[in-house]
């Protein structure tokens, strides 16, 4: 069934005489390179939690990664083209992770497969749980699901071929392990009192002079004065902002007055609703 | 005597290689043609290959089954409540959620300030929801739903409705929950009382109107144009009415319209 | 290690009587536990470990099943152990506290009576900050060195904290979405201390791992005595990224040659905080998180939980508990759960010893035909989040049917109870015989299994060692028979065990506990049709926030992996927040690893790998 579609590669952009047609096949550079990548990814033999359960469903006969040219699952680093972080990433763990993605030949993707590696996952407010591998190495493909489910996955796998036949030779930013010298690793974190990411040592230690001046330090109470000192502090990695309509009821409070007024006039109807009810909590 | 015991091992393997070819040859090439062929292979009589080929071949999902939630809409159609929530915004949904993922603000009367049974916004964070399906499970108006369609790799997370749902995305037609849950969703007709919205039926059942015995899409399938004068009366007599009561005709149109967009835009998204 | 075990047979007492010998030999040092919903007896700290022990060597409670600590900050301002103390016989608990003030938190580590304590203490230490004077390797295990604080403390609140108790106020009515990491000034998971130095900054939160191990090179050692091969001696780290170490698990041992001479767990990499989250959360909410527990048979963790609440839930006035025909479901998922999980064992196990994914792949085939009817059941092939307080979530599907649409176009329609016949009277007994005669004879396996990794049943029972880990030592001891729940006292079934304690053994019993689960779900069939069409919820349907009485419960039940114990302790009024004051989760892919160290010694590198698959251990719930 997963035969190889080698029409796709014969792309008649160059016209071929009609005697010659089918001895001769016109493909570009690219597109026989990228095709050769996308159809021998080696995943890395790595599982982190719930998820690597259902990867290794996937790979098995059920939904057989075999098919896509995946099932040399390599357990080094040093042979492997992609990583799928399949669970939960936690601060101890990302030293590793980091470090072994750091020991991945370019050219190497990275795959957070469910909602843990993603974003955090629903452990995501637990103090040992980082929000998201993204948050410390580059992220390729998202693949939502707790867990996805081994058809998911394979969506996944999928998009990342899509987006690897998409990848032109004549573009260096499109593939920049052709240009010079080797890539930058990614600065591996620190397990301090809590993980330290080094590029945010800058803001780490800005925070600490606040905290040294007796100035609001710490995150607990966001609302007003602490949001003054988010803006005082050059945030190293600022978070695309949502749209206003996500955005948080002070955050919005102070850049829209008009809205600001509607809800405090909102606060102020719920106050007096919650009155009326005699404080006590709507169920 | 030593080696027998390896022996018997590999006589196993042998006869799983082998069950294979002898499998193909009693299906007689016609193994992945047909959806009883399919049946055969992932069911308990399954010998030899069972491999789902995927993107070819997709199994279709037993109806329990539960990936990121979804909000029911009406159909834009409908007599009763075009393309309107069936979420109330009562908010159970965002109280039992294990990890709190699910956002919503409750709209309000911009006059009387009073809640109206409509989330003016709706997000679930499928960066952090667990599938779990408490929401559904204890929705009390059969609002929202778990959702069969589980492809939905991004290369991206953190844009502006990716991994945070919002209504236009969450929000899905009645007749799509029924296609992917038609047994459970007689059951919860049969627990309302009727294929409408629980609102509806209630305010059905104090004038002794009678109730769809039937969803709305298929009531429609059967007789399209009937209904559809039935539908296009029933939405004049609804923008009369509001158009005697003011400015509300244009909040009804436009909610509507809203709802037209969002489903578009979710048709777009999905392909 | 011979003096750890009971040296005279011990006077078999009542649970009640037992605890009154304690009164009357310690008068001034034990005292019951007065607190409503509480039970068992407070020991004065001081003199903690002489009762322990003449609890272990006069009343006969040789198996310490679980050690955690509970911190009741804002309540009576004190933290408090709690032991579960069992009989290898059976019989019910005998519940031990030891209350110690939260300053200067200490509690004498009972290490020496039951080494079983060794990792749970070494747990409270470092999420509770209680000192165990005694303990031979105090130290932090699920975090790092240098981690800032303990942080199952009550005051203790982490970066992402938002209040107390969900639901969070922050949801509803006005839900204006945010991502956590944009509250915070950092923009990720983090909080640091106010006096944070970062030019002082260095990493030591491996330091105190190779403590002890002798880094570098001896020369003195190298000069072996003539006639004998020279070898090295050398730290080695397997893990935390190493393909059999199931998941995150990492072993640091020192080796002298090949041959290993100390073996130290390391373990946390997959620590993602379940019982902090777990008592923030409501009662309800703790179903589905315990799926991820153990997320090979999420099942059986529902269960375990499950019970535990309900048996809070029983001290209250409008209790009913859950309809035979719930039960009978339970226990015919729990036992599907365990073949699912002892297939899933059985090829990874011998994945490790070198039989790279043959027998894994035909143990994966026969584990999805069981998924299949999980996932058209509860929903999910994993996540089953079935259990419910006094039921199940929703009664077998008539039909397993897959729902075409637009997606989706290939169907599957089978009837459930034929599905479920065939499945359990033919094409599981099939399978395992298959497995059986694929692999039990097999040369290689016995010569690398047998043997190896022994574990004498005194020491798997000291150690706190459980299910098919210990029965394999020729312990009997299967909760479902000597602490019996749910309809297992009516069902059929013998309780496995095998005599030698090695790595082929634990092979063995997991063949063996297969087949007892067939007989006993060939026993729920006939069961699940007469019950056909009646009720699976006692009283009415779930309700999403119980009202769960004050006191404390432990249930446990005999999951695939080991004796799985959820203690639950609920202060809540009633008109409060509705969530688990504490809720601890007794893992025993946690505690069978305190064994592994002593286990490995003696043995080759190569063998590690394979005594750590018998153990069976899933990270998930190793770390919680």
């Amino acid at each position: 069934m997963s035969q190889l579609d080698l029409r796709e590669l014969h792309s008649p952009e160059f016209p071929v005489p009609t005697d010659m047609q089918g001895n001769v096949a016109i493909t570009s550079l690219s597109k026989i390179y990228n095709w050769s990548r996308r159809s021998s990814m080696w995943p890395l033999l790595f599982g982190l939690a719930c998820c690597a359960i259902e990867m290794i469903a996937t790979a098995a006969s059920r939904y057989d990664l075999s098919r896509f040219g995946m099932e040399v699952m390599r357990a080094s680093p040093r042979q492997s083209d992609l990583m799928i972080v399949s669970g939960t990433v936690t601060k101890k763990m990302v030293v590793p992770i980091v470090r072994i993605y750091n020991q991945m030949p370019e050219p190497k993707y990275v795959m957070a497969m469910g909602a843990c590696a993603s974003g955090g996952g629903p452990f995501k407010e637990g103090y040992n749980v980082v929000s998201g591998i993204d948050q410390y190495i580059p992220v390729d493909v998202y693949i939502p699901g707790c867990p996805p489910t081994p058809q998911a996955l394979l969506y996944g796998l999928i998009s990342l071929q899509k987006k690897i036949d998409g990848q032109s030779l004549a573009n260096m930013d499109d593939v920049p392990w052709y240009g010079v010298g080797p890539s930058d690793p990614v600065p591996v974190p620190v397990l301090g009192p809590d993980i330290i990411d080094p590029r945010q040592a800058e803001l780490i230690r800005q925070q600490a002079v606040l905290a040294a001046q007796g100035k609001p330090f710490g995150v607990r109470e966001l609302s007003g004065a602490a949001l003054g000192v988010r803006a005082a502090v050059p945030v190293v990695e600022a978070k695309p902002a949502l749209e206003a309509a996500t955005a948080s009821t002070e955050a919005a409070a102070e850049l829209d007055p008009e809205k600001a007024a509607r809800l405090a006039k909102r606060e102020a109807a719920l106050a007096r609703k919650r009155a009326a009810q005699g404080g006590e909590k709507s169920e | 005597m030593n080696g027998m015991g390896i022996l018997k091992g590999l006589g196993v393997t042998l006869k799983h290689f082998f069950q294979t070819y002898v499998d193909d040859i009693k299906y007689g090439g016609r193994k992945y043609i047909g959806n009883e062929n399919f049946e055969t292979r992932q069911g308990l009589k399954a010998q030899g290959a069972y491999t789902v080929q995927y993107p070819e071949e997709k199994l279709a999902m037993p109806e329990r089954f539960r990936f990121v939630p979804f909000l029911v809409v009406e159909e834009p159609d409908h007599p009763d409540r075009a393309g309107h929530d069936w979420c109330t915004s009562c908010g159970i949904c965002a109280k039992v959620c294990p990890p709190q993922c699910i956002w919503i603000v409750r709209s309000e009367d911009p006059v009387t300030k009073r809640p109206v049974p409509e989330p003016e916004a709706f997000f679930i964070d499928i960066d952090i929801c667990m599938n779990c399906g408490y929401c559904a499970e204890f929705c009390p108006f059969d609002a929202i739903k778990m959702d069969h369609d589980y492809e939905m790799a991004d290369y991206d997370r953190t844009g502006v409705g990716l991994h945070i749902h919002d209504k236009p995305r969450l929000s899905k037609p009645f007749s799509y929950y029924y296609d992917i849950a038609p047994t459970t969703a007689a059951e919860e007709a049969a627990g309302r009382g009727g294929w409408e919205h629980p609102d509806v039926i209630k305010e059905k059942k104090k004038s002794g109107q009678p109730v769809m015995d039937k969803p709305w899409h298929m009531l429609r399938a059967e007789d399209p144009e009937a209904r559809a004068a039935a539908a296009a009366a029933a939405q004049a007599a609804a923008a009369s009415a509001s158009a005697s009561a003011g400015p509300k005709v244009d909040m009804a149109a436009e909610r509507a319209k809203r709802r037209q967009e969002a489903l578009a835009r979710h048709r777009a998204w999905k392909q | 290690m011979t003096d750890m075990l009971a040296p005279v047979a011990p006077t078999e007492l009542e649970t009640g009587s037992a605890l009154e010998y304690l009164k009357n030999k310690f008068p001034d040092a034990v005292k019951d536990d007065t607190r409503q919903g509480f039970g068992g007896v407070v020991i004065d700290r001081s003199k903690l470990v002489d009762v322990a022990r003449a609890v272990r060597d006069e009343l006969g409670y040789d198996y310490l099943s679980s050690a955690t600590a509970v911190d009741y900050h804002g309540i009576s301002d004190h933290m408090e152990m709690v032991y579960h103390a069992f009989r290898t016989s059976g019989g019910p608990a005998l519940v031990m506290k030891a209350q110690t003030p939260r300053e200067n938190a200490e509690v004498p580590s009972l290490v020496g009576v039951w080494p079983g304590a060794d990792f749970q203490e070494r747990e409270a230490y470092d999420l509770y900050g209680i000192q165990f004077p005694g303990h031979p390797n105090q130290k932090r295990i699920l975090l790092w060195d240098g981690f800032d604080g303990h942080p199952m403390r009550k005051d203790w609140k982490e970066a992402y904290y938002e209040e107390d108790h969900k639901p969070f106020e922050s949801r509803w009515p006005k839900g204006y979405v945010r991502r956590a990491e944009e509250l915070n000034i950092f923009g990720k998971n983090v909080r640091y201390p106010a006096d944070l130095d970062l030019s002082r900054l260095t990493d030591t939160s491996e330091q105190s791992i190779y403590s002890g191990m002798g880094l570098g090179v001896d020369v003195q050692e190298l000069t072996a005595e003539p006639g004998q091969m020279r070898t090295d001696r050398l730290v080695v780290n397997l893990g935390p990224h190493h393909p059999s170490t199931h998941g995150v698990f990492r072993m640091v041992v020192t080796l002298d040659g090949e041959t290993v001479e100390t073996l130290e767990p390391v373990m946390g990499y997959l620590h993602r905080n379940h019982e902090k989250i777990g008592e923030r959360n409501a009662w309800l909410m703790n179903i589905p998180f315990t799926d991820r527990l153990d997320y090979i048979s999420s099942m059986g963790n529902n269960m375990g939980y499950v019970m535990a609440v309900e048996q809070l839930l029983a001290k209250g006035a409008r209790y009913t508990p859950p309809t035979y025909r719930a039960e009978v479901i339970r226990v015919l998922m729990v036992e599907l759960t365990r073949i699912v999980n002892h297939l899933w064992a059985i090829g990874f196990l011998l994945n490790d010893l070198g039989a790279f994914f043959t027998p894994a792949l035909y143990a994966i085939a026969e584990r999805e035909k069981i998924l299949d009817f999980f996932e058209a059941t509860a929903g999910s092939r994993l996540m089953c989040n079935y259990m419910r307080f006094q039921g199940v979530y929703k009664d077998l599907p008539e039909r397993m049917r897959g729902t075409s649409n637009t997606l989706n176009d290939k169907i599957r329609d089978f009837n459930t109870m034929d599905y479920l016949a065939e499945l359990i009277n033919e094409r599981l007994p099939r399978s395992i015989d298959e497995l059986d005669h694929f692999l039990t004879d097999s040369e290689i396996i016995k010569t690398r299994c047998e043997g190896v990794g022994i574990l004498p049943p005194e020491m798997g029972v000291a150690y706190s060692a459980t299910g098919p880990l210990l029965r394999a030592s020729g312990v009997p001891y299967d909760i479902r028979r000597m602490d019996p729940y749910s309809i297992y006292p009516e069902l059929d079934f013998d309780i496995c065990t095998r005599p030698n304690g090695d790595v082929y053994d634990r092979y063995l019993i997991r063949l063996d506990e297969m087949r007892e689960s067939i007989r006993i779900l060939k026993q729920c069939l006939p069961r699940l049709e007469a019950t056909q069409g009646e009720d699976i919820f006692a009283g009415n349907k779930a309700i999403y926030a119980p009202r769960v009485p004050v006191g404390e419960a432990y249930g446990r039940v005999d999951n695939p992996k080991g004796e799985l114990g959820f203690y639950v302790v609920s202060e809540g009024d009633p008109k409060g927040p509705q969530n688990p004051w504490r809720y601890h989760v007794r893992a025993p892919s946690f505690i069978n690893l305190t064994a592994l160290g002593q286990m490995c010694k003696g043995h080759k590198v190569a063998d590690i790998v394979v005594i750590l698959g018998s153990i069976d251990i899933v990270l998930g719930e190793t770390d919680r």
